[in-house]
């Protein structure tokens, strides 16, 4: 459920890359505070365990379905929130650059919906609160199964919102959450039961690998918190003051150059769905969701279907010559000097 | 399963050679990774600033990938191969569009086009243009310079060392867990997928070997002087190129946002042919 470049606005890739930007600072100053250095090279070989892990699938009884672990939650049992953060993090950026699993500006998003979850709300307030200091199979089992079904179902919760906010997809709100919860609930299954049975493992074999908290540099998760949504306030009522100037001032300046109008138009109300579940929830206040744009496309709307068809057709004639220029301009480019 | 062995190797390989790529030596190889990273970053903002429906606008900005691919002459029919394999999640979403959004765009003979159509097909060419963009920036650059990139532009350091060690180690532990995942099905002569308490410590053995593995690096790091800073080292000098590489793209992509070439050229062609 990686979010792509392709499915995101610059306003919600930046808030969101913000976000993430706050929570890794926040998490390395801690991390740095805890004085082990040898948490370095063991995150980032948790990091690679958990990348190889993730080739291992195994099959869920009874189903024939098969699960792997995601990450954040076993991280956390292991690392700790602020490590787990962390290393989930980086391997979502090797996933991004290597894989083109997602992409780079999506990154703030990907982070922020499989790290932020499991590592700084679920772990603390589910798991740990189940698990307790008691360690039971049933526990750590129940507690597991329960947190990484959570942690899914939000980061879920969370790739419907950013999409529809980007406003690139015409899903309706209602349809879009009803097709990715239930995927997620399935693959939460898969992904609680995976952790548990290494949990479980760990717990036969080395119980002294789980992490502990170092009392005296214990975070607090409501500094992380305000961090994180303090950046993102500040990033997203500066990108949604450029969203609402600069782009009306870009679509002003294409009316102009180019002799067309912006062709925007919400598709089946999701803006208005949208801006009351906003209005509800109040999740970041300043961040204004285009509403002057809005406005403008309802106008639009109203002398819709208004594209000429010379447009058009100069449109196509025009995209089919740029295409073939360019690659015509990049052939004559060709380096044949590269040195192997 | 034969499955998961293939699929580690061709995951190892892909690593391995993308990273390899970044060795070879061209101009835009030795371009600072600082610029190029920067340049790619808002290369990509320009791309997906454009709104839903936008297709003749964004094709221009083919160029910049198209550019580094040619000059740093990497493997064209490998990198169209990794975009190809498009991801399910974009092609999900994307197909909607056509469903939901049913005005008609534009009539072509008698054809109407619905705009469902023309956002999907804009969500298509935005995805191909980042990850073609992205996978051309770790070949020109490599891991390593761009963990580099990063700390420079303001990346925590403890992050970015972390990063570094998660890249080196993955290809060790990927490898651990191919022995294992190979000395399983060795072992198991009707080809049986993993039960759960197989996978618990399976998993797990290879989860206590990383921490292990982890401990005795650590160790070896204290032998040769490590004091909890690791300096990564990186070209630190700036060429006259590089602001060159870094400000004539960047001025490449504005004019590219404002003006609409195809547009002109699609009118200029109409004027001259009608």
């Amino acid at each position: 459920m990686h979010m792509a470049d392709a499915l995101i606005s610059p306003s919600v890739g930046g808030t969101m890359i913000a976000a993430s930007a706050g929570l890794i600072a926040y998490s390395s100053s801690k991390v740095k505070k805890e004085l082990d250095d040898k948490k370095v090279p063991l995150m980032g070989v948790m990091g690679a365990f958990i990348f190889a892990a993730q080739m291992i699938n195994f099959t869920i009884p009874a189903t024939g379905s098969s699960g792997h672990i995601g990450g954040g939650l076993l991280l956390s049992i292991i690392l700790g929130p602020y490590a787990a953060f962390l290393t989930i993090a980086s391997v979502l950026i090797v996933q991004a650059l290597f894989f083109a699993d997602g992409g780079l500006l999506a990154l703030g998003c990907n982070i922020f919906n499989l790290g932020f979850f499991p590592c700084f709300i679920v772990y603390p307030f589910i798991y740990k609160k189940i698990v307790g200091d008691n360690f039971s199979t049933g526990r750590i089992f129940g507690a597991s199964l329960l947190s990484a079904i959570l942690s899914l179902q939000l980061g879920a919760f969370c790739v419907v919102l950013e999409t529809l906010a980007s406003g690139i997809t015409a899903l309706p709100f209602s349809t879009f959450v009803l097709l990715m919860q239930p995927i997620h609930l399935a693959i939460g299954v898969g992904e609680g039961i995976a952790t548990a049975a290494i949990v479980l493992f760990l717990k036969r074999t080395e119980p002294e690998v789980f992490y502990t908290p170092d009392k005296s540099v214990a975070g607090s998760y409501r500094k992380a918190l305000i961090a994180m949504v303090g950046l993102a306030i500040v990033t997203g009522a500066i990108l949604s003051w450029f969203a609402s100037q600069y782009p009306d001032g870009l679509e002003w300046s294409m009316e102009k150059v180019a002799g067309t109008a912006e062709l925007e138009t919400p598709g089946n109300s999701i803006y208005e769905k949208f801006k009351s579940l906003q209005e509800k929830t109040a999740f970041l206040p300043d961040y204004d969701f285009k509403a002057p744009q809005e406005q403008a496309a309802t106008e639009e709307e109203a002398k819709w279907p208004a594209v000429s068809a010379g447009t058009s057709i100069s449109g196509l004639i025009g995209g089919t010559i740029t295409l073939l220029l360019v690659i015509l301009f990049g052939f004559l480019l060709k380096n044949k000097k590269v040195v192997e | 399963m034969e499955g998961d062995i293939s699929k580690i190797d061709n995951i190892l390989f892909n690593l391995g050679y993308l990273d390899l790529l970044a060795y070879r030596d061209s101009e835009i190889h030795r371009v600072n990774p600082v610029a190029k990273f920067i340049t790619t970053v808002v290369y990509l903002f320009f791309v997906i600033s454009f709104n839903r429906y936008e297709i003749k606008m964004l094709l221009p900005f083919s160029i910049y990938p198209l550019f580094l691919i040619l000059r740093a002459d990497l493997p064209f029919g490998y990198i169209l191969k990794k975009v190809l394999y498009v991801s399910p999640f974009v092609i999900m979403v994307g197909i909607f569009n056509p469903i939901f959004d049913r005005h008609i765009f534009f009539s072509f003979n008698g054809i109407n086009i619905t705009s469902g159509w023309v956002s999907f097909l804009s969500i298509i060419i935005k995805y191909f243009l980042t990850v073609t963009t992205v996978i051309v920036l770790i070949g020109v650059t490599g891991f390593y310079n761009l963990c580099y990139a990063m700390n420079k532009v303001g990346v925590p350091k403890v992050f970015s060392v972390q990063l570094l060690f998660l890249y080196r180690y993955i290809f060790l532990i990927t490898e651990e867990a191919a022995r294992m995942t190979r000395a399983r099905e060795l072992r198991t002569p009707i080809s049986k997928p993993v039960s759960l308490k197989v996978y618990g410590s399976l998993a797990g053995h290879l989860l206590l070997r990383s921490i292990n593995r982890a401990e005795r690096i650590h160790r070896s790091m204290i032998l040769r002087g490590f004091d909890g800073n690791i300096k990564i080292a990186g070209r630190t000098s700036y060429r006259l190129n590089d602001f060159i590489f870094m400000s004539l793209w960047i001025l490449v992509f504005i004019f590219f946002r404002f003006f609409d070439i195809s547009d002109f050229i699609g009118k200029l062609v109409l004027k001259v042919f009608l």
